[in-house]
């Protein structure tokens, strides 16, 4: 048997992937703008009189519009990332991966990075011939300015990430005097690398070596599935001629494929879904004066000839409970009461008597006031008999402050017996009854 | 960790994680290409037909295996990790937190600076001071105090106009800074036990609370001669050596008599900890001012 040294690692290939116009490519294109205008436009929103999106880690506090959110709100990012999942899983089972060939940060930035290559260095063969190329004084400048616009997007990119953490308004000004901090200016030389070199450099590395989506994807797979279908029965055997079918082999499919795979092969786990091959494949079939659709969205119990169930358990099920958990969280999001109230008990007071034999116990409340305008609240107390306050019931809290309020309790002698009792203490807004939050606590006889 | 070990085990460690880092580069070197028949299958065969294809990893993976390599390596001549070697860099974790102290100190000191200047009695008044000094009594003095200063058993009560070593400014501040040691000395084996009974009852009678008058007749004998000298003729004690005011009906560790007799039978020791290597100067002068609002509204 002849042996042969095999390398484990492998060199990319370069994938030139040809520029494709159609109604699929549109739809990317809206979804770019659409996403960046979001993204790069976002930032710059003022609300209230600071950034409408704001993610302020060093204050803890994090403004979307008109809500501020505090830490202890985290479950909103918990079910916001639910509800991303199972939409996720949702389209999935629907259309095949839909999020990875129009949404996907990774699609939508190569997507731009590549038509900047295309526009400087040209379509797909000039690209590949300046690739064969010696260095010469052209390729060098073409190169260049391609890897300069690409920086400077990628930069642009970085600084707007960062401007989601720190405001953005302030962040340019610093940019400009190149007087950024430490972290911020890691973080937008990061970002920014990171956008250069996966949009740039890795593309459909990411997707085939890095994303643990790209892998599980196929769990949510089934026959009923629309995927990116090559049309055996109508396309085989390929040519042109008499007796042929209508694939002739143009390999234009091959061309705009920016994984570089051949579609024609069946459902590959490097195929994302971006329906490239559909449009290229279209507008041959028009200048043949052929049927679109050789390839196409289609499953694999339609290309067999059974017909297609859109409604199958997994698609209930998604749906099912994607539906109720938005209905909770936009349940939640409507109810949230803007005040939130701790009540930790004075562990070292067990209980004291105080002046006329009254058993005193002392507490902390933490208000929280996560409104942006600044409140007066009235504490009060109740579950046991002659239970009062002692100390003042009103406290007045600026926007968005937390403050500890230590709290005194009492009770007559004689009145409570000894041993711990269930007590509630409430806080209100004195400006809206609605805003209110009742918590529990102990207190204890002696 | 030297005076108990051998300067061997620095060395065995050292070499151990040199010899393993220079392994797996090794290891990396030697598997990136391997004779094989054709480049289908690794050629393992499991279950009688499961076969392994033997597709390639991308070489910017093998580049980045190697980087983690070159990262060990640096790694371990910057900072501490071979044995006993230090790093060039001369990092200690000790080190660092004194270098993120001294940040943490020119980031938030001048928050309690800016109220060093003013006198305790105009920052009692100052409710943006006293903001600062609450925050600052919740978290270093309330675990005794009570959140509200009202102290508990043991433990004195800062709300009130009683106070064992005086409540000035100055003897707050003397208080928070060197910390107090308060002492009653155990008394039950010079006064026996009637002698204490007697004592309590003279004691209960000051503060004129119901007592035995025969009883606090014969101890009045004992406390002209042992208790005076700390608590005074009159009973009200003396700032100086933190002895408490027995006239008033202020208790720290519990009234009546069973308590008192307790109390001089066994004596106690009392200790308020100093603060002044744990808190700044300016900070205690901000607590001072909060302390000393607490009685002075």
């Amino acid at each position: 048997m002849k042996m042969d040294v095999v390398e484990l690692y492998e060199i990319r290939k370069a994938i030139h992937p040809r520029a494709v116009h159609g109604w699929f490519a549109a739809w990317r294109w809206l979804l770019v703008w659409g996403t960046q205008l979001v993204f790069y436009g976002l930032a710059w929103l003022p609300w209230n009189g600071r950034q409408a999106v704001l993610f302020d880690i060093a204050q803890r506090k994090f403004y979307v519009f008109g809500l501020v959110f505090w830490p202890q709100d985290i479950i909103y990012l918990a079910v916001l990332l639910i509800i991303s999942a199972l939409s996720l899983f949702l389209f999935t089972a629907l259309a095949g991966r839909l999020w990875c060939g129009y949404a996907c940060p990774q699609t939508v930035y190569t997507e731009i990075f590549m038509w900047i290559e295309q526009k400087i260095e040209g379509d797909r063969n000039a690209r590949m011939k300046l690739d064969r190329e010696a260095l010469s004084p052209r390729k060098f400048l073409l190169k260049g300015a391609k890897h300069s616009v690409w920086a400077v997007l990628a930069l642009w990119t970085g600084f707007t990430f960062v401007g989601y953490f720190t405001p953005i308004r302030e962040l340019g000004g610093e940019v400009m005097s190149l007087s950024t901090g430490p972290w911020e200016t890691f973080w937008i030389l990061f970002y920014g690398f990171a956008t250069y070199g996966n949009a740039g450099w890795m593309r459909e590395q990411v997707c085939t070596y890095m994303c643990p989506y790209a892998r599980f994807q196929s769990a949510m797979f089934d026959k009923d599935t629309l995927v990116i279908t090559y049309d055996q029965k109508r396309g085989e055997p390929r040519g042109k001629g008499e007796g042929k079918g209508d694939c002739i082999d143009c390999s234009i499919c091959v061309q705009v494929c920016p994984t570089g795979i051949d579609i024609r092969n069946g459902l590959q786990y490097q195929c994302i879904g971006c329906a490239a091959c559909i449009d290229g494949c279209n507008q041959v079939m028009d200048k043949l004066g052929r049927a679109r659709g050789l390839i196409r969205y289609s499953t694999t119990h339609a290309m067999e000839g059974r017909p297609t169930r859109v409604l199958r358990p997994r698609v209930v099920l998604y749906g099912g409970i994607l539906a109720s958990i938005v209905a909770a969280a936009a349940a939640g999001l409507y109810l949230r009461v803007p005040l939130k109230v701790d009540v930790i008990r004075d562990r070292a007071v067990v209980a004291r008597e105080v002046e006329g034999g009254l058993v005193e116990n002392v507490y902390r409340l933490q208000i929280m006031n996560t409104t942006e305008r600044a409140r007066e609240f009235e504490i009060a107390v109740a579950g046991a008999q002659t239970l009062h306050l002692a100390t003042a019931p009103r406290v007045r809290l600026e926007a968005t402050e937390g403050r500890m309020v230590p709290v005194r309790v009492r009770v007559q002698p004689g009145m409570v017996p000894a041993g711990t009792h269930r007590i509630f203490f409430s806080v209100r807004a004195l400006d809206d009854g609605e805003v209110a939050v009742q918590e529990k606590s102990v207190f204890i006889v002696r | 960790m030297s005076q108990f070990t051998s300067g061997f085990w620095d060395l065995y460690v050292g070499v151990i994680s040199v010899v393993s880092i220079a392994a797996c580069a090794l290891l990396l070197w030697q598997q990136s290409s391997h004779k094989a028949s054709g480049k289908e299958t690794s050629g393992h065969v499991w279950d009688e037909d499961i076969q392994e294809y033997n597709n390639p990893l991308p070489r910017w993976w093998m580049w980045m295996f190697y980087l983690t390599i070159v990262f060990g390596f640096v790694y371990l001549a910057l900072y501490p990790g071979l044995g006993s070697f230090p790093g060039t860099l001369g990092w200690t974790q000790v080190k660092q937190l004194e270098e993120e102290n001294a940040q943490a100190q020119k980031d938030y000191g001048p928050l309690y600076e800016r109220f060093a200047a003013q006198d305790v009695a105009a920052l009692s008044k100052n409710p943006d001071a006293l903001a600062v000094g609450q925050k600052l009594f919740l978290n270093n003095c309330a675990q005794c105090h009570a959140s509200d200063g009202g102290g508990s058993r043991g433990f004195p009560n800062l709300t009130d106009r009683d106070w064992l070593w005086g409540g000035t400014p100055e003897a707050i501040k003397a208080s928070i800074s060197e910390g107090r040691t308060g002492m009653m000395p155990p008394l039950g084996a010079a006064l026996g036990e009637r002698g204490v009974k007697d004592v309590s009852h003279y004691v209960l009678s000051l503060s004129g609370q119901a007592h035995d008058s025969l009883r606090r007749a014969r101890g009045e004998a004992h406390y002209k001669t042992v208790c005076v000298a700390c608590h005074g003729a009159d009973g009200k004690g003396n700032q100086a050596l933190g002895a408490p005011n027995l006239t008033d009906r202020i208790w720290l560790h519990g009234s009546g008599e069973y308590a008192i007799a307790e109390q001089v039978a066994r004596g106690r020791t009392s200790q308020m900890p100093a603060h002044k290597d744990i808190l700044t100067p300016a900070k205690i002068h901000l607590l001072t001012a909060y302390v000393y609002s607490l009685s002075n509204r």
